[in-house]
């Protein structure tokens, strides 16, 4: 299990790669990117606020939980922080598992807690200054789910 | 004690953290005792139920005790992902 708060980039393709490289009993691998949108065209950058300390603590309890929930062989979880450029990657999660059920399952799960669990708050900039993205009332219903 | 802010919270107070002394029982004794303080502090809290408020790194909730609580954080509702 790998956990990683960071502000630099990382490339999806060569993490998805090395992931779970060295283990033969898996059958399936699942990774969830998520990107920085630009919906009205006007994004100049999007800031992202974490609270160092408990993000990392927050994270690494979610991933504890997917992995004792399902038969995972490893996770994955990169988070970024700081300003990110439209069409940047925010953050990936991977799973992998002997077969797909379990990997695509906790996944869904990661992201679902990761979106209203993990202390980060985004702020979207554009010319006419910045704005807070609110959290959704689905983003928080979603846990029901589990 | 120490008292953090995040995101729209931080900015409306104006501060990213500080040392609070305090005698507040519980984390909605606490709020009441920084929004006498300031208008800014009373904006902030003004609602609630658009904060979210963790005690040690932990998330927590307004009516729960502060006795051996050295951080307090108080946030909007997360946005990871």
């Amino acid at each position: 299990m790998s956990v990683r708060v960071q502000s630099e980039a990382f490339d999806t393709g060569a993490e998805l790669n090395s992931f779970a490289q060295d283990r033969t009993d898996i059958g399936a691998v699942v990774s969830f990117t998520g990107v920085v949108r630009d919906t009205k065209g006007d994004l100049q950058e999007m800031l992202i606020e974490h609270y160092p300390g408990m993000t990392e603590s927050a994270i690494t309890k979610i991933a504890r939980e997917a992995m004792q929930r399902w038969a995972l062989a490893d996770v994955l979880v990169i988070h970024r922080y700081g300003p990110l450029k439209p069409g940047e990657p925010i953050m990936m999660v991977a799973t992998a598992s002997a077969h797909r059920a379990a990997a695509f399952e906790a996944a869904d799960f990661l992201m679902d807690y990761l979106k209203s669990r993990a202390p980060f708050w985004k702020k979207e900039v554009t010319h006419e200054g910045g704005s807070w993205v609110d959290a959704k009332d689905a983003d928080e219903d979603a846990l029901k789910r589990w | 004690m120490n008292v953090v802010y995040f995101a729209w919270v931080r900015e409306r107070i104006g501060l990213p953290q500080e040392t609070v002394d305090t005698d507040a029982a519980t984390v909605n004794d606490l709020i009441a005792e920084l929004s006498a303080r300031e208008e800014r502090y009373a904006a902030a809290f003004a609602d609630v139920s658009a904060l979210r408020v963790a005690l040690d790194q932990e998330l927590s909730d307004f009516d729960a005790p502060l006795a051996g609580v050295r951080e307090v954080a108080f946030f909007p509702p997360m946005t990871g992902g």
